[in-house]
């Protein structure tokens, strides 16, 4: 009865921390490019373990009491899950290319590599 | 069960205090670019605090607004992004 009570906060502690960890990285990184590293990957780890907390939760309790609402809640989790794994690592190669293409150099960079690839291509 | 309603409250206020840590960046970064990556931080922040919320309260409601604010924050970011980059001259 107690271990999946366990498991469930395990997942929220992990959720938790990931969060923490993207919040502080991108207060740590000195520029655009590792800042995005940081804080896009941690926070969508950790809003993905939240969707896996609230669907474990969901379905335990949908087994103890066997009430169609938490299976209706699981699988709207769910379809939130699919919604943030496809948009926002894709908002975050669009910003990063948005600042590539704006001018923004990485920090102690010395060659572009990008930038030579296209003065070739043209 | 009401120890974890609670955990999920103290989730939330922790989500919201990352938040506000975020925003600090947002409103000193050096860039635009930087304050872009955190409007999209907060954006992901504030759909986990949602769904944390929508299961300590039982509101799918809460979770549906999520899936909805999650689409419509990706879109801001793309156009944001099209934004910064100049144009398409």
């Amino acid at each position: 009865m107690t271990w999946p009570i366990l498991v469930i906060l395990v997942l929220l502690i992990m959720s938790m921390i990931f969060n923490a960890l993207g919040t502080i990285g991108l207060h740590r990184f000195p520029d655009v490019y590792t800042r995005l590293h940081a804080a896009t990957k941690c926070t969508t780890f950790g809003t993905i373990f939240m969707t896996f907390t609230v669907m474990a939760h969901s379905i335990r309790l949908y087994v103890i009491t066997e009430e169609a609402k938490f299976l209706n809640m699981a699988i709207h989790t769910f379809i939130a899950l699919i919604a943030l794994l496809v948009t926002n690592p894709t908002g975050a190669h669009a910003i990063s290319r948005a600042a590539h293409k704006m001018g923004v150099k990485p920090k102690r960079a010395v060659r572009d590599d990008l930038k030579d690839k296209e003065s070739e291509v043209n | 069960m009401i120890e974890l309603t609670t955990a999920l409250y103290a989730a939330a206020i922790a989500i919201a205090i990352y938040i506000v840590i975020c925003a600090f960046r947002l409103f000193l970064g050096p860039t635009a670019a930087d304050r872009s990556v955190a409007f999209d931080t907060i954006n992901t922040l504030v759909i986990g605090g949602m769904i944390a919320l929508g299961a300590a309260m039982w509101e799918t409601l809460f979770i549906d607004i999520a899936i909805v604010y999650a689409i419509l924050s990706f879109i801001t970011t793309l156009f944001i992004a099209k934004y910064l980059e100049g144009g398409g001259s």
